[in-house]
């Protein structure tokens, strides 16, 4: 088990890992500042870390860390303080929806489409006729074959989940940002759709930035994990994930994953001494 | 929301309290388009059983109290001269009706729904408007009839007036509960596929709000017919409402009994129309 670099929280670019050749993703001295009535919140102070092609990063932290506000803060929805956040050299400061994907919280299907009008949704959005090929192929993947005339009400949270990955992942893009997705899911529900994201992204190998307040699933999903603290919100660690691929559920109980996720847990609660369970 | 197309709030994703989003409007009337469907064939056999039980009960009835013509009409009698007269006496008034209803709930409805997505974009605007639009719709435009007619004489303009101001702030109340129910992780997911205001409105806040814009519709409708039959015995034209008071004051009960029920028709058309609309349109909120 190799628990990675450790990373500083220091102000310097004297990055701890190795220093990447050709970063997918460049988060530069990235700094959010909340205006508050009382006081200005740092939500974020001084992020740098970069993120490789094809590479999958979890992000993990404690509640308030602002894992959430730097995921969105690389996706470009929402605005930054200061520093810069770049894709392929280039800074990112409004969505960019033909390269990046975000998946959400919640599935937030629009309860008035049916599943299929919904995939078809950021195709409407952009203007462009729907890949009807890669869309079918995604539904069957995503085992949602036959309930492409149902309405979001009528189908399980997990399936609204899968719908929401496959009406990014529809659109191909290079990168997928994904906010705790199945943070709202049961734990047999959000094994299942670990099982699907790997099988897709193995299959696509997108690069894949996933904020999740599981370390389990950070774990079992990522290639490298990035732990954040809170007040300010600093990157405390990163952590690189050495199991191989493909992996399987029995993952879980292997010793080198669970003293990792005790490390990693360990992190995390370290600068909070209530002790905020993960 | 900045301009490039950026979000200065991150949707909280907390679950929601039940229907939770959007407060209720003061005269939220949603459960209007909700009514139970017709099942089977055997609740069909027993609506239609009781309504003719009502029409001949009522006819026995008459007969039996032997009550006069001018009293209650029977409705055998109703019935036949709305058959018989229906192209000479009930026609060109029902047209009238409609003429001056059409035009004055088109005209109040449009303007109520556009006013209702413009206003509730800018709340501090709303905030001052509201009370003029409550004003509106407690106040019952036919009291105003009189008046327009001073001002625009005795053709259809004083009552399509009055039409658009019964129906227009009625559409408008409801349409604005619809609006004011944004979905901030709705569009965050838009925002995110590089969506503009406008397809924002369109592919979100619109048929967010369409459930209740329907209901808007329907009770706008509904207050506009009123208003459009009421301002017709007030005075001017020859519609409906005129007929009304006409056949009343010759007392003929079968002539009057006749124009009543085809204004009584015409309203559960209207509230049938709107329901059907809601059931095809609106119907993924219940």
């Amino acid at each position: 088990m190799s628990p990675g670099a450790e990373l500083d929280a220091a102000p310097s670019s004297t990055n701890g890992s190795a220093p990447m050749a050709n970063p997918k993703i460049e988060i530069r001295e990235l700094t959010k500042i909340y205006e508050s009535a009382t006081e200005p919140v740092h939500a974020l102070e001084r992020i740098t870390e970069s993120v490789a092609e094809g590479e999958f990063v979890a992000i993990v932290g404690a509640s308030g860390c602002g894992k959430t506000t730097l995921l969105w803060g690389m996706s470009g929805l929402h605005p930054i303080t200061s520093g810069s956040v770049v894709l392929d050299g280039e800074p990112i400061t409004r969505p960019v929806p033909d390269r990046i994907g975000m998946v959400f919280q919640d599935a937030t299907l629009l309860p008035w489409r049916t599943l299929q009008s919904n995939i078809e949704f950021p195709f409407e959005i952009k203007k462009v006729t729907p890949d009807q090929d890669r869309i079918a192929e995604l539904i069957e993947i995503a085992g949602l074959t036959g309930f492409e005339d149902a309405f979001p009400p009528e189908l399980s949270g997990g399936m609204r989940q899968r719908a929401s990955i496959v009406r990014a992942l529809a659109q191909d893009p290079e990168v997928l940002l994904m906010d705790e997705p199945f943070g709202a899911l049961d734990a047999f529900t959000r094994d299942e759709m670990n099982l699907l994201l790997l099988q897709l992204w193995e299959a696509a190998k997108k690069t894949v930035v996933f904020v999740t307040h599981s370390i389990n699933e950070a774990v079992f999903l990522a290639d490298r994990i990035w732990v954040l603290t809170p007040r300010p919100g600093r990157l405390a660690r990163v952590y690189d994930v050495p199991f191989d691929r493909p992996r399987d559920l029995d993952l879980h109980y292997d010793p080198d994953f669970i003293q990792l996720t005790r490390d990693i847990k360990a992190d995390v609660q370290g600068d909070t001494p209530e002790g905020a369970g993960a | 929301m900045s301009r490039s197309g950026q979000l200065e709030q991150i949707p909280s994703y907390e679950p929601k309290t039940g229907e939770g989003h959007g407060a209720s409007s003061p005269v939220d009337m949603s459960s209007l388009t909700a009514g139970p469907g017709i099942r089977s064939v055997a609740e069909v056999v027993a609506i239609i059983g009781v309504a003719v039980a009502v029409f001949f009960g009522l006819e026995g009835l008459l007969i039996l109290t032997e009550t006069p013509e001018f009293v209650f009409p029977r409705p055998t009698a109703v019935v036949a001269t709305l058959f018989n007269d229906f192209t000479t006496l009930y026609l060109p008034p029902l047209l009238e009706t409609l003429r001056s209803f059409g035009f004055g709930f088109l005209i109040g409805s449009s303007i109520g729904l556009m006013l209702a997505a413009v206003i509730t974009q800018r709340p501090f605007i709303e905030k001052i408007i509201a009370p003029y639009i409550i004003v509106m719709v407690t106040t019952p435009m036919i009291a105003l009839v009189p008046f327009l007619m001073l001002q625009f004489g005795f053709g259809m303009t004083p009552r399509v007036i009055a039409v658009a101001l019964a129906s227009g702030p009625m559409v408008m109340i409801n349409a604005a509960t619809g609006f004011r129910r944004t979905d901030s992780a709705m569009i965050a997911l838009a925002r995110s596929y590089g969506a503009s205001t406008f397809q924002i409105f369109r592919r979100i806040r619109f048929p967010l709000a369409m459930p209740m814009i329907v209901v808007g519709y329907m009770v706008g409708s509904i207050f506009g017919l009123l208003t459009a039959v009421g301002a017709e015995m007030v005075g001017g034209g020859m519609g409906l409402g005129n007929r009304l008071v006409y056949f009343s004051s010759l007392v003929r009960i079968p002539q009057f009994g006749a124009s009543l029920s085809i204004v009584a028709a015409l309203g559960v058309s209207l509230y049938v129309l709107f329901f059907l609309v809601g059931k095809r349109w609106a119907s993924w909120e219940s």
